[in-house]
């Protein structure tokens, strides 16, 4: 039997790009094509879990990636799943997981906390992952992951697999004392390792000025003595350019890269947060002069591609949410039971504490709290 | 302390810290998938040499000086099990375990559960005191990680144990925190029992049979309250029996309400601070299901509740010693 997360065990018709690059290794029609497919998914995706939230549908807290789709889109693309390679996103990367190949009724059925849920009910949003399509899901300790996919990468170069892993973190995150003794620790080891640091301006109310006073997060690199390359993460073909380039610096044996994609969050750190820190007409001046799907349409627009290409792709898209949302809708609340099993591989289950032996719910009606207490509602 | 030798019997007798030294070789020996990493574990062979020899026979690759990051040693230990591998950390002091603590308790400890990863890892490491450590070289950090869902914590007082348990935690599934007493290391000596020989986690140990007061303790203050039930078994007539639970999570339930059963009256000893600590837990689970077989209330023997200090006479007096068992016994055995 194949070891877990290994490219052996991983189904062959999972393969992720469809399209195939240009003879000279760039781009092709198709491919940039896919990532308006995966850009689009993921801004129509996260306006139906909105939707889905306003009516109360959604049980925790909504993270948006608007504005930030062409960075956690763009720099998965440059990885190769059909050689096993793994991600660990972040919780504006949602876009990377599509691409990756988590589906629209898993992220539903995340945020609706069903029972037939990637976690079962167990964690909330984007928190989960899938070893055979190569994601692992983040916990909300930021930098945790770091250490984690310098592991994964270091189980590569133990046994020589031809792999690469792909670990994201915020501007946020790189204060970390996770994020400095993981990056640290996969720079010493050459681990087949691509660090991106999304800098998206915010992390929660913070700006980056608060965070550090480095003049920017891509001169870290030199202190890990590490390759470090900037882009623009509002340009997507400009993020896969970088990432790929990272992507075979580390299968080749060069180690690993710290890549800093710039970009800027349009909305507040959850769906509750009125963004009463930003100044004004920041947001505006991004979303009317810097939208990443804009941006791309143009781009796809000049070099020919057809308008009614991008309708199909739109529809396309509608259509695969549509099925989603029904499918998350008319899946079941989990069982209350289910709550003992798995912590342990050996005991597979936890007794059941003796004042609820025989229970199976607690109570009649599950409260559904409209916050977190984080807002007046 | 030759009491505790059980099973067959090989050449010669080894010390606790060969022991865990000969469970690292075979079990890598065992398994390709098997690799240590460690502050100054490879050419230097550890703080206390614990590994000596090892990156020798398995290498660089397998044997990993890392940097003094706690974190990354634990949170990459993790990413390298999930993809299968069997990694076994070592903190160079058991000590700095905390420096690790936010990623192994809220990574790696709910890992299985929040998302069907496996975690099969180890965390070893020297933890007491009676060694004139000091306060960050000589501490027990169990209680801390019991409270955590997802961890099992081993904890062996005997040189076999500590081979056995070793081996057993390295082909857990899940992860294991793997205490090693540094005042036991070369202070036991034991004969191994041959073949593979492996300690299953979660059985206590009757360490020593008796009939009037129980003691359920483990790691080195077994040596002790084995000390002191020899002391009033001559001086009282008491007959003691005494518990080495091995494992403190899970815990053996079966072995704690059965000796307590067998003698109504029980006490509980450890090394570590009191308020808090493992013995709470046992008195907890006790009253909950053997209440009625008490004639006398659970008595704690444990370290008094301060950093320990460094001066011998201080840290003998935080500690809990053989004398103070005796008087534990002697009123439980009056009441």
């Amino acid at each position: 039997m194949a070891r877990p997360g290994t490219a052996a065990s991983k189904p062959a018709n999972l393969t992720k790009q469809s399209a195939s690059s240009n003879a000279d290794g760039s781009l092709s029609r198709e491919q940039k094509l896919e990532l308006y497919y995966y850009m689009r998914l993921t801004r129509s995706l996260e306006e139906r879990l909105v939707n889905l939230y306003r009516q109360t549908k959604v049980v925790g807290g909504l993270f948006r990636s608007l504005g930030q789709e062409a960075d956690a889109v763009g720099s998965a693309y440059a990885l190769d799943r059909s050689k096993g390679d793994v991600l660990s996103p972040l919780i504006r990367n949602l876009g990377s997981m599509l691409v990756q190949g988590a589906r629209p009724n898993e992220i539903i059925k995340q945020y609706m906390a069903k029972g037939d849920s990637p976690t079962r009910g167990r964690e909330l949003n984007i928190h989960y992952g899938d070893l055979e399509r190569g994601f692992i899901g983040q916990i909300s300790h930021l930098g945790d992951m770091v250490p984690v996919m310098a592991g994964v990468t270091l189980s590569f170069k133990m046994r020589k697999e031809n792999r690469v892993g792909l670990v994201y973190v915020g501007d946020g995150a790189t204060s970390t004392g996770a994020f400095h003794e993981g990056i640290n620790f996969a720079a010493v080891q050459r681990c087949p390792l691509v660090v991106i640091v999304e800098n998206n301006g915010y992390a929660y109310s913070t700006p980056l000025s608060k965070q550090t006073a480095a003049k920017q997060l891509v001169d870290k690199a030199i202190g890990y003595g590490i390759a470090g390359e900037q882009a623009d993460g509002n340009d997507v073909v400009a993020t896969y350019e970088v990432t790929k380039r990272a992507v075979d610096r580390a299968r080749s044996g060069g180690g690993v890269t710290l890549v800093e994609l710039i970009t800027y969050r349009r909305k507040g750190h959850a769906e509750h947060d009125n963004q009463s820190y930003v100044p004004p007409g920041e947001i505006d001046r991004w979303a009317s002069e810097n939208d990443p799907i804009d941006r791309h349409v143009k781009r796809l627009l000049s070099e020919g591609l057809e308008k009614k290409e991008l309708d199909a792709v739109d529809a396309r898209v509608k259509d695969e949410i549509d099925r989603a949302t029904d499918e998350a809708e008319a899946s079941p609340m989990p069982d209350p039971t289910d709550a003992l099993v798995g912590i342990y591989a050996d005991p597979p289950v936890v007794e059941p504490l003796w004042f609820r032996e025989g229970i199976k719910s607690a109570v009649e009606v599950h409260e559904r709290p409209s916050s977190w207490g984080t807002h007046d509602v | 302390m030759s009491a505790l030798r059980a099973g067959g019997r090989t050449m010669s007798e080894i010390t606790y810290l060969e022991a865990i030294r000969e469970g690292l070789f075979e079990e890598m020996e065992r398994d390709k998938n098997v690799f240590c990493l460690g502050e100054d574990i490879g050419a230097y062979g550890g703080a206390f040499k614990v590994t000596e020899g090892l990156q020798a026979k398995y290498g660089e690759q397998r044997v990993i000086d890392t940097p003094i990051s706690e974190t990354a040693i634990i949170g990459a230990a993790a990413g390298a099990a999930h993809m299968g591998m069997r990694p076994v950390c070592e903190m160079q002091f058991i000590d700095f375990l905390s420096s690790g603590y936010s990623i192994l308790t809220n990574y790696v400890a709910t890992a299985r559960y929040r998302a069907m990863l496996p975690c099969p890892m180890v965390v070893r490491g020297p933890s007491g005191g009676y060694v004139r450590g000091g306060p960050f070289h000589s501490q027990n950090p169990e209680a801390a990680f019991l409270h955590t869902p997802g961890l099992k914590i081993v904890y062996p007082a005997t040189a076999s144990d500590a081979k056995g348990l070793l081996k057993s935690a390295i082909r857990d599934d899940d992860c294991v925190l793997y205490f090693e007493h540094k005042y036991l290391y070369r202070r036991i000596k034991e004969e191994m029992p041959s073949g593979d020989h492996v300690v299953p986690i979660g059985k206590a140990r009757i360490a020593r049979e008796g009939t009037d007061v129980s003691i359920i303790t483990y790691a080195a203050t077994v040596w002790k309250a084995l000390e002191a039930a020899e002391q009033v078994e001559k001086e009282d007539g008491l007959s003691v029996e005494v518990v080495d639970l091995r494992t403190l999570l899970p815990m053996d339930d079966e072995a704690i309400i059965a000796t307590a059963k067998k003698t109504n009256r029980v006490l509980i000893v450890h090394e570590d601070t009191r308020t808090g600590g493992v013995a709470g837990e046992i008195t907890a689970r006790i009253n909950e299901s053997a209440f009625e077989w008490l004639d006398a209330p659970i008595l704690r023997v444990t370290a008094a509740d301060v950093p320990l200090p460094y001066s011998p006479p201080l840290e003998d007096y935080v500690l809990p010693q053989t004398s103070d068992i005796v008087v534990a016994l002697r009123k439980l055995a009056a009441y």
